[in-house]
């Protein structure tokens, strides 16, 4: 154990300067950009006079470094600083929305993932039959779709033709569950069917790969039923490359989900970092940049530390 | 001919009056043409068409263009969406009536001195805000100076410029004092960057609170998202009509059609024009085509060469096949362009003979300017006009007839009012709806404008606009545009392909005036005051 609690330091170590790295890039990423705040703030009706103000006001006349070490030097006491444009805290303008943006993740989460092993397993017990073609297909299907085409489809039945549920998916204040799950439930979809693919033909392969195995024809010789064999004797050791594939699913669930929250009009985090990169309001855009990068890395710990768990052979080497 | 009573037709005339699908000028045409006489379809009219409108409902407004970055702050008011949720619950000292002239708002009355020099505001009585407190002379000061000053970081800061000096009069009355004469300042105050908004004790405007005495009240406003509103008892102004309103940003177009659609917003601010023939078959719905004082314009800088010649403008200004870009490009909603940025919709439109699509005529005069063969590079980015892009490709197209060649240049979106108008020698622009045409020629077309974007400086032309600007009495002053138009027009640097619609739709329960106000989208950005649910 002492050598997981030593991996997961030295790897949250290493996040930290990533994260570090990511803050440069992004920060002169944003300079680089045409224009700057003050312009995209005042639109096409600015003067350079107001513009100049503006920027006073704002602080854009300092260097960009000075800026930059200047937001640093607040971030690592977890101040990531005011919008530029609103002067909001930027907790307090991103924070609900990455709620939201969980929330939708985790829906969409707990359908696929059962759903993706479930069929994962089934296509691999009945491989190559009608059932595991059919599952393909739809599922490779529905990952090569454009996520905007996926949601407008699912639109035009479920909301325009069966008005069984709403086409835009705004949230008010005092929802109950029920109408949030409902009101939500077309984006959710919409991330299942793009996810579900990856996660499925991943636990497929890593199961068919396993059935070779001297051990597994063990099992079918001593007479152990098929599902049998694969539940209980492949899917324990097929679990670090599937926990490999839920861990980067589950981060994409969170980070790729702007072109679903556009189409259906989710107050997620996306939207406002679109909107943000728009007006240049770096202190929003590193924020939220950061918050994907975080995602990424501490999953991607979780799934390495699911790998381990899972194997007994990691989990005491010799 | 004996006159034949189609009583079909009149039935059906009655049922779209009391529907409020038809205006009372078209109600009469045809009555009359159904065989009524014209004093019948007065009674007809009088018992069918809508009576008054009816009170209560939420009403939900599908707006386009919001972003999470959006404030309360009227001096950064950018978006279409805040202007719809301005009209919404902040009020301004004057607004523009459906049928397009001046009314009171929070001033009752105004008047000027006969140099035009100085303009005094009578505040309404009864306005209040919704906190409850009287809008009194200082709020109405402390919302002009917001836009003031060295300090201020507002987008109307040079709308301002010519104030020298605000006056309380003590009898609840502001006096506007100018540093040179302006008979339009009453059409400025109709700006959306300047609603009245309360006074803080230090003289500056509170505009973060959210507090504001138009027609509703905000009760909740997340950026970007939505903003939700109760009426505001005691309104100093008729209407009001729905019990709550809510203004939804959608901002894809997709999305926002569909909400109308399935009904779940009311109304939405904009349609995209490729889908219109499809909408219009949808029996719920009802579209609203409004011609609009906004334009695409097409500076050429006319200090740069071949700009520098009249003649190379011109043949430009004839190579190109307007009816074709308003039926292909805005799929038939936009009026017509004749090279002067003064649209049908603004008062005071001089009706001047339209310029044609002409290469003949083009070609003759390069030859006149010494430049046959003539090669032009045009800017234009995407973000500019849905199918900007195409309609230059399209006026490139037009132009090959006459001679000219035009090189379409695609800019990037990101910059492009920064780094490429007023700086690339011809480019695409999109012009948003002004009151007036003195705003929009002192805007883009003095000679020592800021936003000259053709650099034209026609002496003549800026003697005329400095006199139009003291001239109180209407007539006089509608010569002087129709002069200034036809300099615009045969010697300035500026195509003017065409002038957009407002184009947006409701569903079929939703009922509104006459006439539509055409400087926003949705009445003015006043739907929500203006319109009603049919009982």
């Amino acid at each position: 154990m002492g050598d997981i609690l030593g991996l997961v330091g030295k790897r949250l170590g290493l996040g930290l300067v990533i994260l570090l790295v990511i803050s440069i890039i992004i920060f002169f990423m944003v300079e680089l950009l045409p224009g700057d705040i003050a312009q995209a703030v005042l639109g096409q009706g600015a003067t350079e006079d107001n513009l100049a103000a503006l920027r006073k006001e704002m602080g854009l006349d300092k260097p960009a470094i000075v800026r930059y070490l200047g937001w640093l030097s607040g971030a690592v006491t977890f101040d990531f600083g005011a919008s530029v444009v609103t002067k909001e805290p930027v907790i307090s303008l991103i924070g609900e929305r990455f709620m939201n943006t969980l929330f939708l993740a985790a829906y969409a989460a707990v359908i696929a993932v059962p759903v993706a092993i479930i069929l994962g397993i089934l296509v691999a017990l009945l491989r190559n039959s009608i059932f595991d073609r059919v599952a393909n297909v739809a599922t490779l299907t529905s990952i090569s779709s454009p996520e905007f085409f996926l949601g407008y489809i699912l639109i035009l039945y479920f909301s325009v033709k069966w008005g069984m549920f709403p086409a835009i998916s705004s949230l008010s204040e005092g929802m109950t569950l029920g109408e949030l799950l409902q009101r939500t439930f077309l984006p959710a979809l919409t991330l299942v069917l793009v996810v579900v693919a990856h996660m499925m033909r991943m636990t497929r392969a890593a199961i068919i790969n396993l059935l070779a195995s001297p051990y597994i024809e063990m099992a079918r010789l001593k007479g152990t039923p098929p599902w049998k064999v694969i539940v209980k004797h492949a899917l324990p050791n097929a679990w670090a490359p599937i926990i490999n594939v839920v861990a980067l699913n589950l981060a994409y669930l969170i980070t790729g989900v702007v072109l679903v929250e556009v189409v259906f009009v989710y107050p997620g985090i996306g939207q406002a970092l679109v909107d943000a990169v728009s007006k240049r309001d770096f202190p929003v855009v590193q924020a939220c940049c950061l918050i994907f990068a975080a995602t990424f890395i501490l999953l991607n710990l979780a799934a390495d530390v699911g790998a381990i768990l899972t194997n007994p052979r990691l989990r005491h080497p010799k | 001919m004996k006159k034949v009573k189609d009583q079909m037709m009149i039935d059906r005339l009655a049922d779209a009056a009391r529907e409020g699908r038809i205006s009372r000028r078209s109600f009469m045409n045809y009555s009359v043409a159904a065989g009524m006489t014209a004093s019948a379809a007065t009674g007809l009219w009088g018992t069918s068409a809508k009576a008054a409108p009816s009170k209560g409902g939420n009403f939900r407004l599908g707006a386009h263009d919001g972003n999470t970055s959006d404030t309360h702050d009227p001096g950064t008011y950018v978006t279409f969406s805040m202007i719809q949720v301005a009209h919404t619950f902040r009020a301004y000292l004057t607004l523009i009536e459906p049928d397009g002239t001046l009314g009171p708002d929070v001033a009752s009355e105004w008047s000027a001195t006969p140099d035009a020099k100085e303009w005094t505001f009578k505040i309404n009585e009864n306005a209040t805000f919704h906190s409850g407190a009287k809008v009194t002379a200082n709020d109405v000061i402390a919302s002009m100076n917001h836009h003031r000053g060295e300090e201020s970081t507002s987008a109307a800061k040079a709308l301002l410029a010519d104030v020298v000096d605000l006056v309380d009069n003590g009898d609840n009355s502001v006096t506007f004092k100018l540093g040179s004469a302006n008979a339009d300042l009453p059409w400025l105050m109709t700006d959306y960057h300047l609603p009245i908004i309360p006074a803080n004790d230090d003289g500056t405007a509170n505009w973060q609170s959210g507090d504001g005495c138009g027609p509703y009240k905000l009760t909740s406003a997340e950026f970007g998202v939505n903003y939700t509103f109760e009426r505001h008892d005691g309104w100093h102004l008729e209407g009001a009509y729905f019990d709550a309103v809510e203004v939804i940003v959608l901002n894809d177009p997709n999305a926002r059609q569909t909400a109308l659609v399935t009904g779940d917003v009311d109304a939405v601010t904009q349609l995209e024009l490729k889908t219109l023939a499809l909408l219009q078959r949808d029996p719920n719905l009802l579209i609203d085509n409004v011609p609009s004082a906004a334009a695409i314009t097409m500076p050429m800088l006319v200090d740069t060469a071949p700009f520098d010649n009249v003649d190379v403008r011109n043949a430009l200004k004839l190579s190109v096949n307007r009816e074709e870009l308003i039926e292909k490009i805005a799929f038939g909603a936009a009026s017509v362009g004749n090279d002067f940025h003064h649209s049908p919709a603004m008062p005071y439109w001089p009706d001047i003979e339209q310029r044609q699509y002409d290469p003949d005529q083009a070609k003759s005069l390069l030859k006149k300017a010494g430049a046959e063969g003539l090669e032009v590079n045009l800017s234009v980015a995407d973000s500019v006009y849905s199918g900007a892009v195409d309609m230059c490709v399209l006026y490139s197209e037009h132009a090959k007839a006459a001679g000219i060649k035009i090189n379409v240049v695609r800019e990037p979106n990101d910059g492009y009012y920064s780094d490429v108008w007023l700086k690339k020698p011809w480019c695409a622009v999109q012009w948003g709806a002004r009151p007036t045409p003195d705003v929009m020629y002192s805007l883009a077309y003095k000679d020592d404008a800021a936003w000259n974007e053709s650099r034209w400086k026609n002496p003549r032309f800026n003697e005329l606009l400095r006199q139009a600007k003291a001239e109180l009495d209407d007539a006089k002053r509608a010569e002087m545009y129709r002069e200034m138009a036809t300099l615009a027009r045969d010697d300035g640097g500026t195509v003017i392909p065409f002038f957009p619609n407002f184009v947006y739709a409701r569903r079929k329960n939703v009922g509104h005036g006459e006439n539509l106000a055409a400087s926003w989208p949705c009445d003015g950005a006043r739907a929500a005051s203006r319109w009603w649910f049919e009982g």
